[in-house]
């Protein structure tokens, strides 16, 4: 039995469905990144999760115990707010303080939990001060201050970067990340930036209009998306599409794009249509055990700093290589490349899952 | 920088005769607004037999206070003659617990409006919107008849009573539109945080309300201190508030027209709101453009 339980959990709001029957599991400890693109329900998850809305259908058990009919305060779950909902009226001490003084806590051990946990995110210093008077990414440590300092079973993060710039954002991603390790908190996190999901997550569950599309590690959604939703959403720049037709033999696939013929790993029945995903990776310099060479037209050159991308005119299509950051090379020039189909993810064009 | 703006930066040419004519057209239609309140306060520093005789612009020849005393602590107003003191507390008496009832339910109102949403809430709100419009006249029948049933009929509770039904309209329009704009995620955060419905309503709203609670404040005082209609429809004799005895005092018809008198008192009548207004003025207009905007 997971430590959290979503069964089947719907969310009905004006006749439109939200949520279409979400079932999650997460253990102790984990941390679970929700993401999707905007209106897929993530958030809508995450309010019921936390007892902000109630669901219409399904069941949330934490720790074995439904919590759907529990008061948001009693279910033991904090939340780190989009906007940092930090009280605008209290010093940042009060702020820190004021779900202890909730539940009743005796001053001086409040005093004594506010100053550890100030401790931890290096805000002693800001105490006194009124939000305000904060920067954005102090607003955010005492968001997560007031978080931590009940404890609580479960941590909610609802888009916790996105107000900050981009420099900020690396940084408390990493902080994020090194809370996790270090206190060992349950965490959900909705976002969705899919490079803050690879990075953080030890779960990730994709979202689409309700529906989920995929669970997994990050490693497993990376590699082996379980259709072309997730392949396309999750990875920068997006994994290479490539739609075509199997061959007579169902040895090959004749790609859409133009007059080329791409051997398959396991033949599949002949006339099948079929979509070949290449990550940027898998189409290089370097050869594979199995795969294809070609020579491509360079259009767009890319470097971005740790790596250089080519964009390659392969027939109607444009496909992006990976090349290490010290490789030149100027558009218009003809590129040889060797696609590793040991890498490729094959799709059914149709249905969009993935097949191979 | 185009010509126009270089003259305005330079304080020459066209640009200084519309300072000119700017600032002439303010003082003289601040004179004309100024020149009641000049000619209250000038005669009732006047003496009856220089007010008779003189010119009502002129300035008193000999300021005497006499009659700010009599208009206090004796003038006749019906068959009492101890002046128009004791109204004077009737009316403080009767805005003081009416503002504040008001103004808290107001809040209150507000704060459910905006962040309790229940079915139908468009529906209420809608309707105590439409409290704002109904013309006091046509509700004075059936307020009296309330009244007297709830055994409120010329009483100072009676007449705090009407006064917080007539201004919740108000109140609670303020204060809904002021709690529109305030981040659901406070409220929602204080839930998960442990707080109850008051909690949150004390420790989270209350305390980012000042501008909306000066707004409503100075509303409702001037409106229920002025007020004459309800005064004298619900309250007789030594309940009356001030307006309605200001009004008797003026038109007791035994002896000669104490004109310095009547002027005295009716300053005295006016005194409280125009003292709110300069304390609070400033938070007033401050708090109006908040709503305006935010709402």
């Amino acid at each position: 039995m997971a430590f959290i339980e979503i069964d089947n959990l719907e969310r009905t709001i004006g006749g439109n469905k939200i949520l279409k029957g979400i079932d999650i599991e997460l253990e102790k400890g984990g941390f679970l990144v929700l993401v999707g693109p905007s209106g897929c329900g993530k958030s809508t998850l995450l309010s019921a999760i936390a007892g902000l809305q109630q669901p219409t259908g399904g069941d949330i058990r934490i720790d074995g115990d439904s919590v759907v009919n529990l008061h948001p305060s009693k279910r033991d779950i904090a939340m780190v707010f989009q906007s940092y909902a930090l009280y605008p009226n209290m010093t940042v001490g009060e702020n820190i303080a004021f779900p202890l003084e909730m539940a009743g806590t005796p001053k001086e051990s409040r005093a004594q939990a506010v100053g550890g946990v100030a401790k931890t995110l290096q805000i002693e210093h800001l105490l006194d001060r009124k939000p305000g008077q904060l920067s954005g990414g102090q607003r955010q440590r005492v968001a997560m201050a007031r978080a931590l300092v009940r404890k609580p079973r479960l941590f909610l993060f609802d888009e916790p970067l996105s107000n900050l710039d981009a420099k900020l954002r690396v940084e408390v991603r990493a902080e994020i990340k090194r809370l996790h390790q270090n206190t060992h908190a349950t965490i959900i996190y909705v976002t969705h930036d899919q490079i803050e999901a690879m990075t953080l997550a030890t779960k990730i569950v994709v979202m689409k209009d309700g529906i989920i599309q995929q669970a997994g590690t990050p490693a497993q959604i990376y590699n082996t998306p379980a259709n072309m939703f997730v392949a396309d959403f999750m990875g920068s720049p997006a994994m290479n599409m490539l739609p075509g037709t199997v061959t007579a033999d169902g040895l090959g696939v004749a790609l859409a794009a133009g007059n080329f013929t791409v051997p398959l790993a396991s033949p599949l029945a002949p006339g099948r249509k079929i979509t070949l995903g290449l990550r940027s990776e898998a189409i290089g310099p370097e050869k594979s055990e199995f795969g294809i060479a070609m020579d491509l037209p360079v259009e767009i050159v890319e470097p971005t700093g740790s790596d250089l991308y080519l964009w390659l005119r392969l027939g109607s299509a444009l496909v992006s290589a990976r090349f290490p950051a010290t490789f030149e090379q100027k558009p218009g020039a003809v590129q040889p490349v060797w696609l590793d189909l040991t890498r490729a993810v094959v799709f059914d064009t149709e249905s969009t899952a993935r097949i191979g | 920088m185009s010509a126009q703006e270089m003259a305005i930066a330079t304080g020459a040419g066209p640009a200084r005769w519309s300072r000119v004519v700017i600032y002439g057209l303010l003082i003289v239609f601040a004179l004309f607004y100024l020149t009641p309140l000049f000619v209250m306060l000038s005669t009732s520093f006047k003496t009856l037999d220089e007010i008779r005789a003189g010119n009502i612009i002129q300035l008193p020849a000999h300021p005497t206070a006499d009659a700010w005393g009599k208009a206090w602590g004796s003038a006749c107003i019906g068959v009492t003659c101890e002046g128009i003191r004791g109204y004077f507390w009737n009316s403080i008496k009767m805005v003081v617990p009416a503002v504040l009832i008001s103004t808290v339910l107001g809040a209150l109102n507000g704060y459910v409006l905006t962040k309790w949403r229940f079915p139908g809430h468009k529906i209420v709100f809608g309707m105590m919107l439409f409290a704002c419009f109904i013309p006091f006249q046509s509700v004075l029948i059936p307020m009296a008849r309330v009244l007297g049933a709830l055994g409120l009929s010329n009483s100072t509770a009676g007449l705090v009573l009407v006064h917080v039904i007539y201004g919740l309209g108000f109140t609670t329009l303020f204060f809904r539109n002021y709690y529109d704009t305030f981040p659901t995620e406070l409220i929602q955060s204080a839930q998960m945080d442990g707080a109850g419905f008051f909690t949150i309503f004390r420790r989270i709203l209350l305390p980012s309300s000042a501008p909306i609670i000066v707004v409503t404040v100075i509303y409702q005082f001037t409106n229920i201190w002025n007020d004459f209609l309800f005064g004298v429809s619900f309250s007789s004799g030594d309940n009356s508030p001030m307006t309605v005895a200001l009004n008797n005092l003026v038109s007791s018809s035994t002896g000669v027209k104490e004109y310095n008198v009547d002027m005295a008192a009716a300053v005295i009548a006016a005194l409280p709101t125009l003292i709110v207004y300069v304390v609070a003025g400033r938070y007033f207009m401050r708090g109006l453009m908040a709503g305006a905007i935010k709402g």
